[in-house]
């Protein structure tokens, strides 16, 4: 796996403080089960990522959204092609819409009850998700983020390093099977 | 009379007593005494003149951060980390950064725009004179500068009237730049709040530039059958000898114009340009063409097709000189803004300057004299074009193909691309003659050259894409309805009832840069998606030449295709970004014409109106530079939504309602003073789309405003929830916000409707007579 920690659009230089790098699945994998209340944001890129089998990146989504049990807003006007799928995200909102929400103090979350301690973003425009979590990260300091994005994201907390698609396909289900043998595990 | 003396005696006034009873005489007095209507409470406003209606703004709409630095290095404590709670050397804290970087933004924007219109001015005057009339539309437009009226209280007769105005705008510029100095400002509302009057302030510099410039120059005056000029690449004939102007200062090309025209060469030399000097340039002379957005400078460039390049200001690539080099192009430079390094020949007889440009001697000249510029431009392109052929620097296919071979897919290009372009890709399909890749790069690509810094085989990757996209490039033919300048009064009596009720759905104002994440084409399919819905659709600068980008099955273009009256589904290009002030006239003018409020000098009574009542929408959706956001900001202070695309996230502050938050709803009712809840209406003041589909869903939402009638609220949910549909497969969850009472429920929804309004724990409440200012409820018992 090549562990170039830097942006993925050179020019977007990140402050002084950079993302940890997910060098292993189970990274995130162990920061989904711990949050209390994650959140996991996708935007329209998952629909125009065609992955090696002929799937697009959502279907991966989908997978490890029901198998980590987490909340899903879809932005943009991808909610379409979730219902399309079966599958029904717990809501629907703007990038920008879901970020200021993120940022603010007073949000108690989709269901009221009570702010999100983890927010894993895919799928949104590069430059978008750049500016949204370098937002959350100075706003919202009792917020974890994760970018499970194939860029490195210098803003999130985590983020995987630049990874080739069909690298980054494995991560995506590595994770979704680690989570997976837990709830077995657990069972 | 002189508006100078005027200013400085309102001042004076209003240190002592703000409101005092005698003001309104005494203002009255000094400033018109023949103009009956009286003057309103802020003439001339200061930088915290509105500061409380701003504050009512950014109540509701929360600034929301999204730094896109968190450094700063603007003086020598810095660099300062501002990071997570951090603050700099002076105190600043990260929110407050933000906000002054926007201020730093719209204080270059309105500067440009003041800059602009100052120059126009002095130029006008000299030739025409100070007491040429201001006519911007005969007849049919007696309010001749209705932003002018609203903000400073006077009405402007002759250009040199307008002087004065820009003294007072010259001062603010001055006053709201100051405050971005280490150690001004430091609270970030207040800093948003200057923001809002760079935006106010750069509004009244468009109006006054383009008032001038239709006054003096004979441009379509508020008409809505302007002609309908050629656009597109394709539509260049390149067996003249070609000029090509970019920018926005129109008045060189007018120089260019006027020697063709008095030297019999009309029709034997092609004029044309890009940017909003194109624009202005086909108001001037319908002959002219316009190549395109400012996308298109290096394309064009590089096909060799002009022969002479003249600069001007404002947007213009500033590599064009060396570019024009290469195809053997001769340079003129015509703005003291943008010199290029050339030799000022402002004072040279033409002959010399003109040899010297056909020898090669100097690659380029300056010229501050346009009638100069006029002589030299048009004498040295009928000279050049036969020695230089259309020398050009795009490749051959052949060396497309050779070129590719050479790439190492280093994906530094891909990286550099705003656009993520996948350019390693098409490399590779090329190097083994399949172009069809790279021809697909061609309409997202927006001719920024990033890539071609930073190859290291040196491979032109611009020049690969635009050489593969020829065919496309070639077929760029289109027309486009020039400029119209303003609204006519008239048709803002016929429209300004339909609007306010709702019953027409809305005002779509697409305008701006053409920095779009996926292509321009989408401007366009907006357009027409909302001029079929019957919305008023107007267009402005680079956003009005995409708009015309695109042919029906019958070979029409959006422009033939709809109507260029100003009325529900319309297509109306208003013209260069200084029409943009057209755009906010009309929005005033619905209060002042229609519903009769008083305009002069009152400011904050007009945005209430325009908030609450009028429904429109600005869709800057390839907005780009530091002018767009300016401009956005004069929308937001008087209450109008701007929607930006993807790219538009890097303005780095959103201005977001919150739809959960109830309180945040609430207005005056002004026949009562009790208080309503009106639902999120507009909800967002200023907002980046990540796609299309979803643009055009919120565009349909914004629309909708608290002083809707029953009706026109049931035609808004129906565009709303309809677009919702269709775009994300269901029908909204945020419905019952936006019913008031069951009249507005679209009767072909009925039953799908109010089952979710019972679900929702829905109640009715009613249609209120809008307003956030106290002072404006009259009390039943006065009535
Ligand atoms: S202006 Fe303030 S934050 Fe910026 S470098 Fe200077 S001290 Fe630091
Ligand atoms: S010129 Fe086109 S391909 Fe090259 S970086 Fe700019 S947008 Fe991307
Ligand atoms: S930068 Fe040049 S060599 Fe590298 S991938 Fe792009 S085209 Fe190929």
């Amino acid at each position: 796996m090549s562990l170039i920690a830097e942006p993925w659009q050179r020019a977007e230089v990140a402050g002084t403080k950079k993302a940890l790098i997910i060098n292993k699945p189970e990274i995130v994998a162990a920061m989904i089960k711990r949050a209390k209340r994650p959140i996991l944001v996708v935007g329209h890129q998952v629909v125009e990522t065609e992955l090696s089998e002929g799937e697009k990146a959502i279907d991966r989504i989908i997978e490890l959204a029901k198998t980590a049990e987490i909340p899903v807003v879809a932005t943009a006007h991808i909610i379409k092609e979730f219902l399309n799928r079966g599958f029904n995200p717990s809501s629907h909102m703007s990038i920008m819409e879901i970020g200021s929400r993120l940022q603010a103090p007073d949000w108690t979350g989709l269901d009221g009850m009570g702010a999100y301690d983890l927010a894993i973003f895919v799928g949104i425009p590069y430059y978008m998700e750049w500016v949204i979590l370098t937002g959350l990260k100075n706003f919202a300091q009792n917020l974890k983020t994760v970018s499970l994005d194939r860029f490195y994201q210098p803003h999130a907390n985590w983020s995987f390093p630049n990874l080739p698609l069909q690298k980054w396909d494995e991560q995506l289900k590595l994770i979704t099977n680690l989570l997976k043998e837990r709830e077995e595990g657990t069972a | 009379m002189s508006f100078k003396n005027v200013r400085v005696k309102i001042d004076e006034l209003k240190t002592r007593a703000a409101l005092i009873k005698n003001l309104q005489l005494s203002i009255g007095n000094v400033m018109e005494e023949t103009w009956e209507e009286h003057v309103g409470p802020t003439p001339f406003p200061s930088v915290t003149s509105l500061r409380e209606w701003d504050m009512k703004l950014l109540k509701r709409y929360k600034p929301y951060y999204l730094p896109f630095c968190e450094l700063c290095c603007l003086c020598t404590f810095g660099k300062c980390d501002l990071s997570e709670g951090k603050r700099g050397a002076c105190g600043i804290d990260m929110a407050a950064q933000q906000s002054r970087i926007v201020l730093l933004a719209c204080c270059i924007g309105a500067a440009t725009h003041i800059a602009h219109a100052r120059h126009l001015v002095e130029h006008l005057i000299e030739k025409f004179g100070r007491s040429h009339p201001i006519d911007v539309g005969g007849v049919h437009v007696k309010l001749e500068a209705p932003i002018t009226r609203l903000v400073c209280g006077v009405r402007p007769k002759t250009l040199g009237d307008l002087e004065g105005i820009l003294d007072y705008l010259e001062t603010q510029v001055t006053h709201l730049l100051s405050a971005t100095h280490t150690g001004q400002e430091g609270n970030n509302l207040d800093f948003e709040s200057k923001v809002f009057h760079a935006g106010m302030i750069d509004h009244v510099g468009l109006e006054i530039a383009d008032i001038a410039q239709v006054a003096a120059y004979g441009f379509p005056k508020a008409d809505p059958e302007a002609p309908l000029v050629d656009l597109g690449f394709g539509a260049i004939d390149i067996n003249k000898p070609v000029i090509m102007c970019v920018g926005h200062n129109v008045v060189p090309t007018v120089g260019i114009v006027d020697y063709i025209k008095s030297n019999g060469l009309d029709g034997q030399v092609e004029v044309c340009g890009l940017c909003c000097t194109a624009h202005d340039t086909t108001r001037y002379y319908p002959k002219a063409k316009i190549v395109g957005p400012i996308s298109w400078q290096i394309r064009f460039i590089r096909s060799g097709v002009p022969d002479v390049v003249i600069l001007d200001e404002q947007c213009i690539r500033t590599d064009a000189l060396n570019e024009a080099q290469r195809i053997k192009a001769p340079v003129i430079v015509t703005s003291d803004k943008n010199c290029m390094g050339l030799p000022n020949r402002t004072g040279d007889p033409p002959d010399t300057i003109v040899d010297d440009l056909i020898t090669g001697k100097v690659p380029g000249v300056l010229i501050l004299d346009p009638e100069l510029v006029g002589e030299v431009a048009v004498r040295t392109a009928v000279k050049v074009a036969p020695l230089r052929k259309k020398f050009k620097t795009l490749p051959e296919t052949s060396d497309v193909i050779s070129g590719a071979k050479l790439c190492r897919k280093c994906n530094n290009c891909k990286r550099v691309c705003p656009q993520d372009l996948d350019i390693p890709e098409a490399m590779e399909t090329a190097a083994n003659g399949d172009l069809s890749l790279l021809a697909d790069l061609y309409e997202f690509c927006i001719g920024c050259t990033r890539c071609e810094h930073v190859c290291p085989v040196e491979l032109p990757i611009h020049s690969f894409i635009v050489k593969a996209g020829e065919k496309q490039l070639k077929a760029e033919i289109f027309k486009i309805r020039s400029g119209r300048g303003a609204i006519q009064d008239t048709e803002i009596r016929n429209v300004g009832s339909p609007i306010v009720l709702g019953e027409i759905p809305g005002i779509l104002a697409a305008v701006g840069c053409a920095n779009y994440a996926k292509g321009g084409r989408e401007v366009a399919e907006i357009c027409m998606e909302f001029a079929n819905r019957r919305y008023i659709v107007v267009t402005s600068g680079c956003a009005a030449m995409s708009a015309a980008m695109y042919k029906n099955g019958e070979g029409k273009t959006p422009y033939e295709m709809f109507t260029g009256n100003f009325e529900a589904g319309c297509i109306v290009n208003v013209g260069s970004c200084v029409t943009n002030s057209h755009i906010a006239g009309a929005a005033i003018k619905i209060a002042s014409i229609f519903a009769k409020r008083n305009l002069r000098a009152n400011y904050e009574e007009i945005a209430d109106y325009i908030l609450n009542r009028v429904g429109a929408v600005g869709l800057a959706w390839g907005a780009m530079s530091q002018k767009a956001a300016s401009i956005a900001s004069g929308f937001w202070r008087l209450g109008i939504p701007v929607i930006v695309g993807p790219h538009g996230a890097k303005y780095r502050r959103m201005l977001m309602g919150r739809k959960d938050r109830e309180e945040d709803w609430y207005v005056y009712d002004a026949r009562t003073g009790e208080r309503v809840y009106v639902g999120p209406t507009p909800e967002h003041l200023f907002y980046a789309a990540e796609t299309k589909e979803e643009a055009m869903v919120m565009i349909a939402k914004l629309c909708m405003r608290p002083n809707d009638t029953t009706k026109g609220r049931a035609i808004k949910l129906t565009h709303y929830i309809d677009l919702h549909k269709r775009m994300y497969g269901k029908i909204p969850d945020d419905i019952h916000m936006f019913v008031r009472t069951k009249a507005d429920i679209p009767i072909t929804m009925k039953d799908e409707i109010l089952k979710i309004l019972e679900e929702r724990g829905w109640k009715e409440t009613r249609i209120p007579d809008p307003t956030l200012l106290p002072r404006l409820i009259r009390r039943r018992k006065e009535e």
